[in-house]
């Protein structure tokens, strides 16, 4: 098949959904590709560039739209290039067709194959083909430089020869993939990170990003497992403590980063004007929300704007697209291995599998009809956070008791195998001859001093023991050397068969744990 | 050489014995620890050949002659890699020579008894002593006529009990052998019947105990003894590969106990002593294995996994293969590195790449450690030595306990032919198998590279989680050859 992309008609998008690098491994799939001459510019690739990887340029938009059996690109489809769709075509790309209904319409009577990027479910399996994230990632990045950019100190604190320098204080807002990603660029700047998500259960990625997890006092709590791993809408209580907690820290903050988003809905507000109006002069919001209103109640999408106060609210709806070389890498990326998923047999021939958990969430329209909204995921996104055992905060007299509990627990087990020990002596030193007895006490010693010494042995050691114990259990030589005087003679044949293995066992056993041994060597 | 220095002689072979297994607890002191072993056994061995009551002596010194060359042979020529097999073959000989000499045994004590039925009714208790001298009994034959007949009787239980351990032990230790070398398929393997067989056959052999008890004659004692070959024949077969730790240390420990009820046998307190040493060695090693794999010794041999309790976690996510390019780039980047070796290594022999890969990855400046899992290979401890052999030091050899710890802040783990002791399930999903086995938790490292054959499952035949995370990638192919392709990229 001939997978074209065509240039971002899009005002001021950067990105393109094909590279040089991601155009070589779909012709490894067997399929031919094709791109609208300028398409890469942009974004930092020359046609020259895709040439070389064997990509067709052709001029136009029509011509690459009649061209391609299969479109790919980034922002979902104007409706110009809708209507361009022929039957029996497939379109790629970013679609969010909850909110395109009549674009969904136009596609499904154009008879065309349309994959939302933005549908693909959130499981592991699907992860390599997941846009949504990969972009979510570069705006986190992008929403850190963008606030250093517009903020006028250090991230890091440092003291210098001509002063002090505080490191700056940064609140992330949803500890999303963008939320991590910001959280990770943060304190890689040396900056000081608190983050806040409504998620409890994030609390353990946002510390392992260097982050501190600002902990909310509440009962209720969400599980962000059945909502496939995005957040839920907040009840107004746990909304009312969470703004609070906000106020609180406001004056503190140098940069606010939001994140918060809730699929299919409008941003939530979480920094509202009071807040705004708290912070320091000089201190920066960035609202990676803006797209969906913001959730800082000042943000204007796609504005810088300064507030009375000096407080600039960065309300960018781009940032991916700021960074079009690294976020086209990742999205051609993207877009390569939901091809390749499309591609089973590496022919170069598409297959649209709706029995496949993956595609049939993206695909939203195939045969002329409308596949939206998908039917629920056999599999969990992520796996149900589990409940926390119950606190084992003990008092000291509880540890106390449990502690002479145990105490007795092992002292009524040692008696007692003493005492079922003893009677077993006794019992056998009532019958047994006095002879035997003398034996028996130098056994039971012996495998007492067994135990003791051979819990030492290092783990290391073990088969130098086993090749030793080999050697010494040929000490079994003594007793067919005390028979081999014998007159029998079938005694003598045996005995000193015995011999010779017996033999072969020490020295074998001896001389092959030396050589173990030896090769031990410390560094 | 009166029993007097006889018995001073035994005194210092034991102890030094001791000294020998005590010595073992660390690397350098265990290199002392063997001169203690062999010169206690030759103390033993010239004490007991120019004590009294013995003869023959050219033969001896004949048998014992062959026996050394053919010991050090053996010693000089074993791979590292066949030391499970050679253990399991020198153990067979320990239960070999417990049968013959238990057998003999029995022998002399016929021919005793048939000799003091015989003495003449008019002597007296002094001159039947005289009598029997005459008739040349001597070393255990005469501790034999001093014998009555309850010592005669304990004598009867210990010749069974040293017998029956000792043929359990030798075609038990002789089919670990062949499944160790390969020549025996190493599955589970049960006749019909499985371990009602077993347990039919031991019935069997207390009966023929307790007939051989009340004087049925040696008849009892040498179907015993064939039936008591079954039973180890029939237990080891129905034992798997991967529980070849368990069952090399149970047959340490069977020698061990053979050597012991000689020693009882032949009231001989050096054999007790040694026996009673090497017996519970054994039974720790069998303990220690067992419970790195957290399993009941006795459904180790009983053969098989237990049943699962309910359906296995769902597996999500794909195996992602990967190039030695990428390997090696991941290595060059990484700062610590920690490889996590199993028997897959020592089938590939590729512990000499290995140690070469550690020692340029070191030049480097980068921490690389070993991480040993308990049951990794087919011997207690068997990992540690090959790598020994590879002139790996073995201070960045650390066992699971000392290392498990650090994993979350290692940035690269290799995983070389192991499977099941690096299994996410045994903590996560409490229906496998093998949940609760402590196991190395490699899968909390940045990068994990599991170098594997194929994508077959491990000893368990259980899935395995860690192949499909997202930070594992498969790096398939014959480890040795995998690694070899690495080192050409690192130098």
């Amino acid at each position: 098949m001939k997978i074209g992309t065509p240039k971002e008609v899009f005002e001021g998008e950067a990105r393109v959904a094909m590279t040089p690098d991601s155009a070589r491994l779909l012709q490894k799939l067997g399929h031919d590709c094709v791109i609208e001459a300028g398409a890469g510019k942009a974004a930092g690739f020359t046609d020259a560039a895709y040439k070389e990887a064997g990509v067709e340029v052709v001029r136009g938009a029509t011509n690459l739209w009649k061209a391609a059996d299969v479109v790919a690109k980034v922002r979902p489809p104007t409706e110009t290039e809708a209507k361009r769709l022929r039957k029996g075509q497939t379109l790629i790309s970013f679609f969010y067709p909850a909110q395109n209904e009549k674009l969904l319409e136009i596609c499904a009577k154009k008879d065309a194959t349309v994959i939302a990027m933005d549908m693909v479910p959130r499981i592991s399996r699907a992860q390599k083909m997941d846009a949504l994230s990969s972009m979510a990632n570069i705006a986190g990045y992008r929403a850190v430089i963008e606030a250093a950019e517009n903020f006028g100190r250090f991230f890091t604190g440092q003291v210098t020869a001509a002063g002090k320098v505080p490191p700056a204080k940064v609140l992330v807002v949803g500890a999303g993939v963008a939320g991590l990603a910001a959280i990770g660029t943060a304190v890689s700047l040396g900056a000081i990170v608190y983050a806040f998500d409504v998620r409890p259960e994030v609390a353990e990625q946002i510390e392992s990003m260097g982050a501190e997890f600002v902990f909310l006092e509440f009962e209720e709590t969400q599980d962000g497992a059945q909502t496939g791993g995005y957040a839920a809408p907040s009840s107004p209580e746990f909304r009312e403590k969470q703004l609070a907690k906000f106020r609180e820290l406001a004056p503190d903050m140098d940069i606010v980063i939001t994140t918060a988003l809730i699929p299919g809905r409008d941003a939530p507000v979480l920094w509202t004007k009071d807040m705004v109006a708290a912070m320091k002069p000089g201190s920066v919001i960035v609202d990676l929300a803006a797209e969906r209103g913001g959730n800082c109640e000042l943000t204007v999408a796609d504005e810088i704007i300064t507030t009375k106060n000096d407080v600039k609210i960065v309300g960018y709806t781009d940032f991916p697209s700021r960074m079009a070389t690294q976020s086209s890498m990742l999205y051609a990326n993207n877009i390569r291995h939901m091809v390749d998923d499309l591609t089973p047999e590496n022919d170069g021939r598409i297959v649209i599998d709706m029995d496949d958990d993956v595609i049939r969430s993206a695909t939203v329209t195939h045969a002329g009809k409308i596949t939206f909204p998908p039917p629920p995921l056999k599999v969990q996104a992520i796996a149900a956070a589990k409940p926390k055992p119950a606190s084992q905060e003990l008092t000291v007299e509880e540890k106390r008791a449990q502690e002479v509990a145990a105490f007795k627990k092992a002292t009524r087990q040692q008696v007692g195998l003493l005492a079922g020990g003893g009677l077993l002596m006794l019992l056998i030193g009532a019958y047994a001859p006095v002879s035997f007895m003398q034996h028996f006490i130098v056994f039971a010693l012996s495998c007492f001093i067994g135990f003791q010494v051979i819990w030492n042995v290092s783990h290391a050691l073990h088969t130098p023991l086993m090749a030793i114990t080999n050697a010494i259990s040929g000490i079994i030589i003594l007793g067919a050397l005390l028979q081999v005087g014998s007159g029998n003679w079938l005694v003598v044949i045996l005995a000193s068969v015995s011999i010779l293995i017996a033999t072969i066992n020490i020295v074998g056993g001896f001389l092959v744990t030396r050589r173990m041994l030896a090769m031990f060597q410390r560094s | 050489m009166s029993y007097g220095l006889v018995s001073a002689a035994y005194i210092a072979a034991a102890v030094l014995f001791i000294l020998a297994l005590g010595g073992l607890s660390n690397q350098e002191s265990a290199k002392r620890a063997v001169w203690y072993g062999i010169v206690g056994m030759a103390l033993a061995v010239v004490a007991t050949v120019f004590g009294p009551g013995t003869g023959h002596l050219l033969l001896v010194l004949l048998m014992v002659a062959i026996g050394a060359y053919a010991g050090q042979y053996v010693a000089k020529k074993v791979e590292m890699t066949e030391m499970p097999q050679l253990v399991a073959a020198l153990h067979s000989f320990v239960g070999l020579a417990a049968v013959f000499i238990g057998l003999n045994a029995d022998f002399e004590l016929g021919s005793v008894l048939a000799l003091k039925a015989n003495i003449p009714a008019s002597l007296n208790e002094a001159g039947a002593a005289v009598f029997l001298k005459e008739a040349g009994l001597t070393g255990f034959a005469e501790k034999l006529a001093h014998k009555d007949a309850v010592e005669i009787a304990i004598l009867h239980v210990e010749v069974f009990l040293g017998v029956f351990i000792g043929a359990v032990t030798f075609t038990g230790s002789v089919v670990a052998f062949g499944k160790l070398a390969g020549k025996i398929d190493g599955k589970p393997k049960k006749l019909p019947g499985g371990h009602l067989l077993n347990a039919g056959a031991l019935a069997l052999s207390v009966i023929l105990g307790l007939m051989y008890f009340s004087g049925s004659g040696v008849w009892a004692l040498l179907l015993m003894t064939l039936i008591a070959g079954f039973i180890g024949y029939h237990l080891i077969m129905g034992i798997g590969g991967a529980d070849m730790p368990v069952v090399v240390s149970m047959l340490n420990s069977y020698s061990g106990w053979a050597a012991a009820a000689i020693g009882f046998t032949l009231g001989n307190d050096l054999l007790i002593v040694t026996g009673a040493l090497v017996g519970s060695s054994g039974a720790i090693l069998s303990y220690i294995m067992c419970k790195a794999m957290n399993r009941k010794f006795i459904s180790v041999i009983l053969g098989g996994f237990g049943g699962t309790t309910g359906p296995a976690l769902e597996v999500e996510g794909e195996m992602v293969p990967i190039e030695a390019d990428a390997v090696a780039a991941a290595l060059e980047d990484a700062d610590s590195v920690i490889i996590v070796p199993g028997y897959g290594m020592a089938v590939a022999q590729a512990q000499q790449s290995v140690s070469e890969l550690v020692k340029r990855l070191r030049a480097k400046g980068k921490n690389v450690r070993f991480a040993i899992h308990p049951v990794a290979g087919r011997l207690p401890g068997h990992m540690n030595v090959l790598l020994a052999e590879a002139k790996v030091p073995y201070d960045i050899v650390l066992e699971m306990d000392e290392i498990n710890d650090d994993f979350p802040d290692t940035d690269v783990v290799i995983v070389i032919g192991a499977n099941d002791i690096v299994n996410p399930a045994a903590q996560d999903d409490p229906n496998s198998p093998i949940a609760g086995m402590p196991v190395l938790e490699v899968w909390k490292a940045k990068q994990v590279f599991v170098s594997k054959r194929g994508q077959g499952t491990g000893y368990s035949g259980i899935e395995n989680p860690l192949f499909y995370k997202d930070n594992t990638r498969m790096f398939y192919g014959d480890a040795k050859h995998s690694m070899d392709e690495v080192l050409k990229r690192i130098d």
